[in-house]
């Protein structure tokens, strides 16, 4: 079936849609009670997050609109240490969208909620005109447990850097699509649940963490550096990329710095914590790879740069200054 | 400027394309400006293979080191 | 090897040297490697004109963007030429407002766009070097060859020497040049021999892989520290340090059909003005491909104060420029320099701290 704007309309076509397609996957009991608004149960300090989701293709290796709105609101929740609970999800779609199509995103989108502990307690849909996209705006609600105080700020001098997986991966495999390159390399889109789940367990003095997305490493960690006005230096050699997407990134001018990703992090602690939470992350789902790239430093006592400045050291030894990304990050060929 | 990688042809297509394979990465890359067979490595510019990469480069420049060191 | 190469460049005591890249790949991969801070101060290494996105005149973009906005049209090129400012617009800018414009890894894919789009006017938007002008030809190929009557190209393809020369006719104060490996795939070392003799300047090229530049800038060093010796003993002053794609003569069937298709004529490099037989066209013969690429030399300075021409030339640095990292940064680039990612204002402003 086609959508069509009368599927937009609130009438006999919504609710089919809904009673179809939505409700059946995310069944659960908020939802069932198709009510203006969700009540759910709860209490303390409470994390709350929007995000909205606007990728093409929507779907493509690895994953697809509906597993990536999940992961982006989830694990935006986790970076700040609470525990999602429940999504809500507003699904904007062109006239011409397929349901075929819709009903995959959705259900993928219902299992993604079951792998990360969430539950879809609420949605709204409309109809635009257009050509069969489709675009999906969430928010995200969790809740922080006593004694968690995560944040951007509170980087601090003698921090190591973990980071969870290899780069790049996600960016890869949605230009690869759009570009006539064809490869195995897969969207790490995930949600991070178990692995900040375990550091929390495992009782690991986490500083600060953030998920690798938009912008990629540079981006995220020039953002942290200048935040906590400190000086943070990684090692090239130790950051993890595949093969595949290097020479990706080589065929296109791309640097993996400064690729998206959707299902990675960075964890800052203590040194003396480092091995601690290495063996937390590593014992979780998309968390085997996780390794220390980098350390914090004072300015005062730095080996270079100033407050504020992401240095890394390359291959040859040189230092490189790395910025927030500027533009977009498009394909260089000459 | 001019981005290019080498990789290795696995395919020929057919009189115009071969299939060049980048660590995983296939580009149908045109052949048009270099007589190919499979298992060349080639380097490849915006989908076009532009020369055959055919020395062992750490040898050569040593040698060429050595003459620039003898004179 | 590798690690004697470095200590020699780091140890360097000698004379001080400049060393330009001609080559924007260059720019971007010595950024990269991080060099400049492991090898000796007294060896100072600067960027030249070699991004041809960057240095592609106001009036060429403005023509793709026209181009763009007319009915049944579609204007396909590569990534970095969205971003170029024409005189009041970027193909980005004008993609939000109702200009078609796409994205390709190769020209390649327009061939399939515009056979499965026969209604369609594709025209690529042509910019490069030696380097990427063969590519050009295969296309123009394939274009006869599946007889393709809603396909051509606007060109805005531009040579090395010329460039050079004009550098170095300009008093710029350059000892050496790292000479563009890819281009050298195509044209062959010995394509810098006259301009190597008639400056008597030395011309290495070079890699693009750390290891590469470190072989490639210890050479030219060396090649530096014995000119006199080696021009006494008649010897050119070009040397090869890229041997495992670049040959003295190059990729001759490339540069045949180069020959075959284009002929040379003016062009102009945005705020350096125009270069004799430096640009070059598609043949009269081949007019039907060309989507109106001569006389386009409008180029409008953004900014009268902006000094790219200098910068480009070695004369000053970028912080030099009183735009560079005020009005003029990656997101609103006033001139050539800032505009690709391989510009040499761009990279100096991602390293600006330092």
């Amino acid at each position: 079936m086609i959508v069509t704007m009368a599927h937009g309309s609130g009438g006999a076509a919504t609710s089919e849609l809904i009673r179809d397609i939505f409700a059946r996957s995310f069944d659960n009991d908020v939802l069932n009670e198709m009510e203006d608004s969700a009540v759910v149960p709860g209490s303390g300090r409470i994390a709350v997050t929007t995000d909205s989701f606007v990728v093409t293709p929507i779907e493509y290796p690895g994953g697809d609109i509906g597993r990536l709105c999940v992961c982006g609101t989830v694990n935006d929740l986790l970076m700040r240490g609470a525990v999602p609970k429940y999504l809500t999800c507003g699904f904007i779609l062109q006239e011409g969208a397929d349901t075929e199509v819709l009903k995959r995103i959705v259900e993928s989108m219902a299992a993604t909620a079951r792998e990360a502990g969430v539950k879809v307690v609420a949605g709204d849909t409309k109809v635009i005109e257009g050509n069969g996209g489709m675009l999906i705006n969430t928010a995200g609600v969790g809740f922080v447990p006593e004694g968690i105080e995560v944040s951007a700020k509170s980087l601090k001098p003698g921090d190591v850097l973990i980071l969870s997986g290899d780069l790049g991966d996600h960016h890869a495999a949605i230009l690869g699509s759009r570009l006539s390159i064809s490869n195995d390399i897969v969207s790490d889109n995930a949600p991070l649940t178990e692995m900040v789940g375990n550091l929390q367990a495992d009782k690991v003095n986490v500083h600060t963490m953030r998920d690798v997305t938009r912008g990629g490493l540079a981006t995220v960690l020039k953002e942290l550096a200048a935040s906590s006005g400190v000086v943070i230096a990684l090692e090239e050699d130790k950051i993890p990329v595949k093969q595949s997407v290097k020479d990706f990134c080589g065929l296109l001018g791309l640097d993996p710095l400064y690729m998206g990703n959707e299902g990675k992090m960075i964890a800052a602690v203590p040194r003396a914590e480092a091995e601690k939470a290495l063996s937390a992350i590593r014992r979780a789902a998309y968390g085997e790879k996780a390794v220390v790239i980098g350390e914090v430093y004072d300015p005062a006592s730095a080996p270079a740069g100033k407050a504020g400045d992401l240095l890394l050291t390359t291959p040859i030894g040189g230092i490189r200054q790395l910025d927030v990304l500027q533009g977009e990050g498009l394909p260089r060929i000459c | 400027m001019c981005v290019a990688l080498p990789g290795e042809v696995t395919e020929l297509l057919d009189d115009k394309f071969a299939k060049v394979d980048f660590n995983g990465n296939i580009v149908e890359a045109a052949t048009g400006l270099v007589d190919v067979k499979v298992g060349d490595k080639v380097l490849v510019h915006a989908g076009c293979i532009i020369q055959t990469v055919s020395k062992d480069e750490a040898d050569e420049l040593e040698d060429l080191f050595k003459e620039l060191g003898a004179f | 090897m590798i690690e004697q190469y470095m200590k020699y460049l780091k140890e360097y005591d000698g004379a001080p040297v400049t060393l330009m890249e001609v080559c924007g790949s260059h720019t971007a991969a010595i950024a990269k490697s991080g060099i400049k801070t492991v090898i000796s101060p007294k060896i100072r290494l600067v960027s030249g004109p070699g991004c041809p996105v960057c240095v592609s005149p106001s009036g060429y973009v403005d023509q793709l963007i026209h181009l763009a906005l007319e009915e049944g049209a579609t204007i396909t090129t590569f990534g970095d030429l969205m971003r170029i400012p024409g005189s009041k617009y970027t193909l980005n800018e004008i993609k939000g407002q109702g200009g078609k414009v796409e994205m390709v890894y190769s020209p390649m894919d327009v061939i399939r766009l515009a056979k499965e789009h026969p209604q369609t006017r594709y025209v690529f938007g042509a910019v490069g070097f030696e380097t990427t002008i063969p590519v050009y030809t295969v296309l123009l190929d394939a274009v006869i060859a599946e007889k393709l009557t809603n396909l051509q190209i606007l060109t805005a393809l531009k040579c090395m020497p010329p460039v050079i020369d004009w550098l170095c006719e300009g008093g710029a104060k350059i000892d050496a040049f790292i000479a563009p490996g890819h281009v050298s795939v195509i044209t062959g070392s010995d394509y810098y021999i006259p301009l190597a003799k008639k400056y008597r300047i030395p011309f290495g090229i070079t890699g693009f892989q750390p290891k590469e530049l470190v072989a490639g800038i210890y050479g030219i060093v060396r090649m530096l520290e014995k000119k006199e010796e080696l021009l006494a003993q008649g010897e050119v002053l070009v040397k090869n340090f890229y041997p495992s794609v670049v040959t003295p003569q190059g990729n001759e069937k490339a540069l045949a059909k180069i020959n075959g298709y284009f002929e040379p004529g003016p062009a102009v490099w945005r705020g350096m003005g125009n270069i004799p037989d430096s640009g070059l066209y598609l043949r009269p013969e081949y007019a039907a491909y060309d989507a109106g690429s001569r006389g386009l030399d409008d180029d409008r300075k953004i900014n009268q104060a902006c000094r790219c021409d200098q910068v480009l030339m070695g004369k000053i640095s970028s912080k030099e420029c009183p735009l560079f990292a005020r009005v003029c940064s990656p997101l609103s680039p006033q001139g050539a320099c800032m505009v690709s990612s391989e510009g040499s204002c761009y990279q100096n402003y991602l390293n600006r701290g330092n």
